[in-house]
C-alpha cells in the first residue's frame, strides 16, 4: 500500500490503496475557507484547517481575529457577493461549497444591541412625560412651575403613558427573544428622535395649563381607558405567547396559534396580533386625552406596523406551505 | 419587496408586448405633456413681458398672471406621479421636494399673504421660474422627439448656475417680506385653548421652512451640477437611483 500524504485541502494525490486512503481522507478533511471582499474581491483573510463542523459563527469569530476592527456582530457573510447573509448557525459542511470554501464580506457598519436600543428609546418616553407632567421649569409659563393639571384625565393620562412605557421596558428585559442581536448604530438616533419627538410633542399639550378636556367628559374617557386596558393586556399576552413559541437562547420560528389565554384568540383571524392591540392602545390614549398629536402619533404608528406586519406576513407565507388561509396581517379581513 | 419568481416565455412574451404598449402610450403622453408646459410658461413670459411694457411697472403684475400661474404650477404635481409609476426615471423625493416647494411658494406665500404681491423679490422668482420651466420643458420635449437641438441643452445644463441661486434669493427674500404680515394677521395658525389641544404658529413655520434652504439648497445644486457633467462631459458619474 502507497503511503498517503493529505494535504491540508484534503485533495491527494491519485494513487491505489484507495480504501485506506478514503479512510485517511475522511479523518483529516479539513476545510479551507477564503474570505473576500464583496466590493473590491480582495483576498482579506485565508483560513486553513477549518472543521468541516465549523458554524458561520466560528468563522465570523477567526475572521474577528485577523481582523479585530470587525467583530462578529458587524460582519456579513455570504456564499455570493450580492446574495443573503448566512446565518450564524450554518455548518460549513452543509454548505454548497467545496473543500475550499469563498465567502465573501460585507461590513454592516457600527452595531448597536436591540436591547440596548429598545431601552433606550423607551426611557426617554418615560421620562419626558414626566417632566411635562410635573410642569417643570422653561416649559410652560413660569407661574406654573411644578404646579398640577386641575383635569383628572390628565393624571389618568400620565398613569396610563407611564404604565405602557414601563411595559415596554419591562418586557424588553424579560419576555421579548431577538431573532438578531444587534442594529445598525444609525437607527439608535433615528428610533430615539422617533420616540422621543413624539413623547415630548403630546406630551406639552396634555400637560399644557390650558389643556381642554375631551367633549364628551366622563363616558368618552371611561370607553378609552377601558380600550386601552383591554388592549395593553391583549398586547402583554401575545408577547408571552410568542416568547413560549421559541425555547431560551434559540431563534426558531414557527406558526402562532391561538393559547388558552383569550386575549390571544385572535390569532385566528390576525398574524400580527400585538400590532393590532398596539394600534388598539394608542387609540384608546388618543380618544382619551383628544389630543391631535397623539392622534398623528397613532396614525403614523399604525402605519409603520402595518408595513412591518406585512412583511412578517409574507415571510410567513413562504416559510410556511399549511399557513391558516384565514389571517390577515394587521386588521382582521381587512389590512 | 420579494418579488415572486415565475418563468414562462410565453408569460414574458406578454409582458414584453405590455411593456412596449405601455411605454409607447407613457411616450405620448409625456410629449403632450412637456410641450403643454413649455406652451404655458411661454404664456406666462409673455403675459409678464407685456404687462411689463405697458404698464411701465411691477406693481399689479403678479395679480394679472396670478390665475395662470397657480394652475401650471399646481399641474406640475403629476410629475412626481411619473416618477412613482415609473415613466420617468427620477427619484420620487427629488422631485416632489421640489414641486412641493414651487406649491408651497405659490399658494402659502404669494396666494395668500396678498401684502407681498408686489415685492420686487416676487418678480425676481417669478422670471427665474419661467426660464427654468421654458427650458426645462422644451429640452424634454426635444428629447422625446429625438431632435435636440444642443443650445437648448446647453441653456438646460449651464444655466441653472446662475438661475438657482437667484431664484433661491427670490423666494427667500419674499418669505421674509412676508413675515410680519403672518405675524399680525395669525393666518394659517392655531392657538390655545382648543378642543383639538394642539398649536401652531405659521410664522415659526416659516423661519423653520427659511432655515431648511440651508442643507436642502445645496444638495439640489449639486445634484443638477453632477447631471450637468454626465450630460455634457460624458463623465461616467456612478449613480443609483439619485
Amino acid at each position: 500500500m502507497l503511503h498517503v500524504t493529505s494535504f491540508s485541502g484534503g485533495r491527494l494525490c491519485h494513487s491505489s490503496g484507495i480504501l485506506r486512503k478514503e479512510v485517511l481522507a475522511a479523518k483529516m478533511k479539513h476545510y479551507e475557507v477564503e474570505i473576500l471582499d464583496g466590493k473590491t474581491k480582495d483576498k482579506l483573510c485565508f483560513l486553513d484547517k477549518v472543521e468541516p463542523n465549523a458554524t458561520i459563527g466560528e468563522i465570523k469569530s477567526m475572521f474577528h481575529k485577523s481582523h479585530p476592527q470587525w467583530y462578529p456582530a458587524r460582519q456579513s457573510i455570504r456564499l455570493d457577493a450580492k446574495g443573503k447573509s448566512l446565518k450564524d448557525e450554518d455548518v460549513l459542511q452543509h454548505l454548497p461549497v467545496g473543500t475550499t470554501a469563498t465567502f465573501y464580506f460585507r461590513d454592516l457598519g457600527a452595531q448597536i444591541s436591540w436591547v440596548t436600543v429598545f431601552l433606550t428609546e423607551y426611557t426617554g418616553p418615560l421620562v419626558l412625560y414626566l417632566m411635562f407632567y410635573f410642569r417643570v421649569p422653561l416649559i410652560y409659563a413660569s407661574k406654573y412651575d411644578f404646579s398640577t393639571s386641575k383635569h383628572w384625565v390628565v393624571h389618568l393620562a400620565c398613569m396610563c403613558h407611564s404604565f405602557h412605557f414601563l411595559k415596554r421596558l419591562l418586557e424588553t428585559l424579560f419576555v421579548h427573544r431577538f431573532s438578531h442581536g444587534t442594529m445598525p448604530l444609525r437607527n439608535i438616533f433615528k428610533n430615539c428622535t422617533y420616540y422621543w419627538g413624539f413623547a415630548a410633542w403630546m406630551a406639552y399639550y396634555i400637560n399644557h395649563p390650558l389643556y381642554t378636556p375631551p367633549i364628551y367628559g366622563e363616558q368618552q374617557i371611561r370607553l378609552a381607558l377601558i380600550l386601552f386596558l383591554f388592549c395593553q393586556i391583549g398586547n402583554f399576552s401575545i408577547h408571552i405567547a410568542l416568547r413560549n413559541l421559541r425555547p431560551p437562547g434559540s431563534k426558531t420560528r414557527k406558526i402562532p396559534y391561538p393559547t388558552k389565554n383569550p386575549f390571544t384568540w385572535i390569532f385566528v383571524l390576525v398574524s400580527c396580533p400585538n400590532y393590532t392591540y398596539e394600534l388598539g392602545s394608542w387609540l384608546g390614549f388618543t380618544l382619551m386625552t383628544q389630543c391631535l398629536p397623539v392622534a398623528f402619533f397613532t396614525l403614523v404608528g399604525f402605519i409603520q406596523m402595518t408595513v412591518w406586519a406585512k412583511g412578517k406576513h409574507r415571510s410567513y407565507l413562504k416559510e410556511f406551505r399549511d399557513y391558516p388561509p384565514l389571517r390577515s396581517p394587521i386588521l382582521p379581513f381587512i389590512l | 419587496m420579494a418579488s415572486s419568481e415565475e418563468d414562462g416565455t410565453v408569460e414574458e412574451k406578454e409582458n414584453n408586448n405590455k411593456r412596449r404598449t405601455k411605454s409607447a402610450l407613457a411616450t405620448a403622453w409625456l410629449t403632450f405633456y412637456n410641450i403643454a408646459m413649455t406652451a404655458g410658461w411661454l404664456v406666462l413670459a409673455i403675459a409678464m413681458m407685456r404687462f411689463y411694457i405697458q404698464k411701465g411697472t411691477h406693481k399689479g403684475l403678479y395679480r394679472s398672471i396670478a390665475r395662470t400661474l397657480k394652475f401650471f404650477q399646481t399641474f406640475a404635481l403629476v410629475e412626481v406621479g411619473h416618477c412613482a409609476i415609473g415613466i420617468i426615471r427620477t427619484s420620487v423625493i427629488v422631485t416632489g421636494v421640489q414641486v412641493c416647494s414651487r406649491i408651497f411658494m405659490v399658494w402659502f406665500i404669494t396666494n395668500s399673504i396678498r401684502q407681498i404681491q408686489n415685492e420686487e423679490s416676487v418678480i425676481l422668482f417669478l422670471v427665474v421660474w419661467t426660464m427654468t420651466e421654458i427650458t426645462r420643458y422644451s429640452y424634454y420635449t426635444f428629447n422625446l422627439l429625438h431632435h435636440l437641438p444642443y443650445f437648448i441643452k446647453w441653456a438646460r445644463y449651464n444655466l441653472f448656475i446662475v438661475l438657482y441661486p437667484l431664484g433661491v434669493i427670490g423666494e427667500l427674500m419674499t418669505i421674509y417680506a412676508a413675515l410680519p404680515f403672518v405675524r399680525r394677521s395669525g393666518i394659517y395658525s392655531m392657538r390655545l385653548p382648543n378642543k383639538y389641544n394642539v398649536s401652531f404658529d405659521y410664522y415659526y413655520c416659516l423661519i423653520i421652512v427659511m432655515l431648511s434652504y440651508i442643507p436642502l439648497f445645496p444638495q439640489l445644486f449639486f445634484h443638477m451640477l453632477r447631471q450637468r457633467r454626465r450630460v455634457l462631459h460624458g463623465e461616467v458619474i456612478v449613480e443609483k437611483d439619485d
